[in-house]
């Protein structure tokens, strides 16, 4: 379904996520298994950070070579008989999309599991042409049927339980046994396998996303563990690819440095079970693979963003990994951020996309402890483009008042440092009196806001500033920061 | 529907304004060139950089680490037997679905005439499915196969158990390594309509983030490793 855009209630949003205890319990049993398996499997690969690099320069060699590498990709593609479209925005990618679906008198479309075919909102217009997109991922399927989005970008049913996902499937696969024994995952599995695999041998059309784009040979390259997006590509007449323009690679080996660092960085896997290299439509000798090849590609804002500060961010390889390391995604879980990407990939990209206007909120969404862009595969800083954005938000006047006077004051007193330090010293010395007995305050005057979800913690002593002078002071600096 | 001329001038355009370029830098157009011809390896982890033996060893290792199950034989000779087990322990039915490859054709199925074999890409009916491996990579336990009428590709996500058949001389160390393969195989540079690498049997963990077998492709992955490493 198209995402309708609530990021500018993302405060409210929040504060509802965070009282949502079924979102909260989903939450608190996904966020730590993600950081586990991609503990574990960096810790067995002792090249990753070199490969870090590698990919982020392979990327942004790509980036500065742009042009001349989608021309090569087009022209691949073209040679084993594929068509490339280009899509300047979202409603020109649906046009074409639809446009091949409607020439091909598609019923329909089976999807794989795509971001891009989210951030166009590509489902109600298929859906309005009177073409039925289904999508095949197992997680897509269940929140298809519930009529929600995807609330992670590779885990899109994250925010759900088991008992959810059996109470809809009991609603809405009527054809089966309203007897029959769901209470095993496995059950759930083999059910919704049976429902689409009837889909898959019967689409007009299918329509996947790729996870890179590879110069050289023409290839769309597809990951995915349940292999629905082979069956999706494989089994229609026609097989769409809908990627964006920053998704080039030039080469069969810079996909795999890429690939090298995206499946352990998403999932905590080495290499994800299905890696296809799509090139082309079925060959003269086929017995099997879709009649025709198109591949979409859509700019919608990214070519503009190359010119400027979020140009990093066409490094993103959508792994998901800065979302499941960051206390604020893990706290609200990613429908609260109100539009197609959650959590820090998502608030620097969510107002390039929509406008900083609608988008203020989500910089703002983080505390800035970094984990972001200590995980990203690509080496994206986050925080500093997180910065921007809220530079942005404050030249622009888009910052509430209240904020706007508080940053004021604080400046003013940050520029005084003789007011400064004995106002910040006499606020710690308070608060450390008062929060002495249990080093965390479960609630605050005036700050009811941030109590009522997690307690503020006491400080433990003097400030800062007055510790540093004081150690100078004894020649203690030099040494290792204090535990 | 092909792109109208307009769109795809408007985004080369507008990539190029964002990098202050024109295109006709020759420089630029060079770098470009050398790459795709250099296609350079980038950082190969050392993992599987290893003799021929232990490479074998750790392909045999990552493949059932990723959940496949493996036989390897001394010889081609013991294929259709080993398929015969394969499917009799699991009381499947003994008929099977293979494409026209002639190694596979080669093979002395009458050692095992009880096993009905079957040659054309599959409808989704058939519960076995056999395909021909162009090559195993050591590194992650993956198999690599190409589409086509010798293993048509239907027979690697249709049926419930895809047994693949992978020569021991044909597992590299390395993705890089199989695509040097592919590049001697294709030298005019038109690849297969698909390559298909593939790494245990299909899943899914969508359901709380617990992993499950068996997903919309095989629920299980079975190698036939035939020989040694050259």
């Amino acid at each position: 379904m198209s995402v309708a855009i609530t990021s500018p209630e993302f405060k409210q949003n929040a504060t509802e996520a965070l009282a949502d205890p079924q979102l909260q319990a989903a939450l608190a049993k996904a966020g730590p298994g993600f950081v586990g398996k991609r503990r574990d499997a960096i810790a067995k690969l002792p090249e990753f950070d070199a490969l870090r690099d590698s990919v982020r320069d392979i990327k942004n060699h790509t980036l500065a070579h742009l042009d001349l590498y989608l021309e090569r990709f087009e022209e691949k593609v073209r040679e084993a008989g594929g068509q490339v479209h280009f899509a300047v925005d979202a409603a020109e990618a649906r046009e074409i999309i639809t446009g091949i679906c409607q020439r091909l008198d598609a019923r329909t479309v089976t999807k794989s599991k795509s971001m891009v075919s989210e951030e166009i909102g590509i489902n109600d217009h298929l859906a309005a042409a009177g073409i039925t997109p289904v999508e095949t991922d197992l997680g897509e399927y269940i929140i298809q049927i519930r009529g929600e989005s995807p609330s992670h970008i590779i885990a899109p049913a994250i925010h759900l339980n088991k008992d959810q996902v059996e109470a809809d499937f009991r609603r809405v696969h009527t054809d089966l046994p309203a007897d029959r024994d769901l209470v095993e995952p496995t059950a759930l599995l083999a059910e919704a396998r049976g429902e689409l695999r009837q889909r898959f041998l019967a689409a007009d059309v299918g329509l996947t996303g790729a996870n890179v784009l590879v110069a050289e040979t023409g290839a769309a390259v597809i990951v995915t563990n349940e292999g629905n997006a082979d069956l999706t590509q494989t089994l229609p007449k026609a097989h769409i690819v809908l990627a964006s323009i920053e998704k080039l690679v030039p080469t069969l080996e810079d996909a795999h440095q890429l690939l090298r660092v995206l499946a352990r960085s998403a999932s905590g896997q080495d290499m994800s079970v299905y890696t296809t290299f799509a090139c082309g439509p079925r060959r003269a000798l086929d017995p099997d693979g879709p009649g025709e090849f198109h591949v979409v590609l859509l700019d919608n804002g990214r070519s503009a963003m190359l010119g400027g500060t979020l140009k990093e961010m066409l490094r993103c390889i959508r792994c998901g990994a800065c979302m499941n390391h960051c206390p604020v995604y893990q706290s609200v879980g990613g429908h609260a951020y109100g539009w197609v990407y959650p959590g820090p990939m998502g608030s620097v990209l969510t107002p390039a996309m929509i406008g900083i206007d609608k988008g203020a909120n989500l910089p703002n969404a983080s505390t800035f402890c970094g984990r972001c862009e200590e995980v990203c595969p690509v080496r994206i800083p986050l925080p500093k483009l997180l910065r921007h954005w809220r530079q942005q938000e404050f030249e622009r006047h888009l910052t509430p008042a209240p904020q706007r006077y508080g940053l004021k004051l604080w400046a003013f007193l940050a520029r005084n440092g003789w007011l400064y330090r004995p106002a910040t010293r006499l606020a710690m010395r308070a608060l450390s009196l008062f929060g002495r007995d249990k080093g965390r305050f479960a609630s605050m005057p005036l700050a009811g806001g941030w109590t009522a979800t997690r307690d503020f913690p006491a400080p433990e002593g003097d400030t800062f500033q007055a510790q540093w002078r004081a150690r100078k002071a004894a020649g203690t600096t030099s040494r290792s920061p204090a535990p | 529907m092909t792109s109208t001329p307009s769109s795809r001038d408007t985004v080369l355009a507008s990539v190029r304004r964002a990098l202050g370029v024109t295109s006709r830098e020759a420089p630029r157009r060079q770098e470009v060139e050398a790459r795709l011809a250099s296609h350079p390896a980038g950082v190969i982890p050392a993992r599987a950089q290893l003799p021929p033996a232990e490479r074998l060893e750790l392909f045999k290792a990552m493949a059932l680490g990723a959940a496949s199950s493996l036989d390897h034989l001394a010889s081609a000779a013991e294929v259709p037997g080993a398929i015969a087990a394969y499917l009799s322990t699991r009381d499947l039915p003994l008929k099977l679905l293979r494409g026209a490859d002639p190694r596979l054709a080669a093979l002395p199925w009458s050692s095992a005439p009880q096993i009905d074999v079957w040659i054309g890409p599959s409808d989704g009916r058939q519960p076995v499915g056999l395909s021909h491996a162009f090559a195993g990579i050591a590194e992650s336990g993956t198999l690599v196969l190409f589409s086509g009428a010798d293993n048509p590709t239907t027979l690697n996500f249709l049926p419930d158990h895809h047994l693949v058949v992978l020569e021991a001389k044909d597992v590299v160390a390395d993705y890089e390594t199989a695509w040097a393969r592919v590049r001697a195989q294709f030298p005019d540079g038109q690849l297969p309509r698909a390559i298909n690498m593939i790494t245990g049997p299909s899943r899914s963990a969508d359901i709380e983030q617990t992993l499950l077998l068996g997903a919309h492709g095989p629920r299980s992955l079975h190698v036939l490793l035939v020989g040694a490493p050259s």
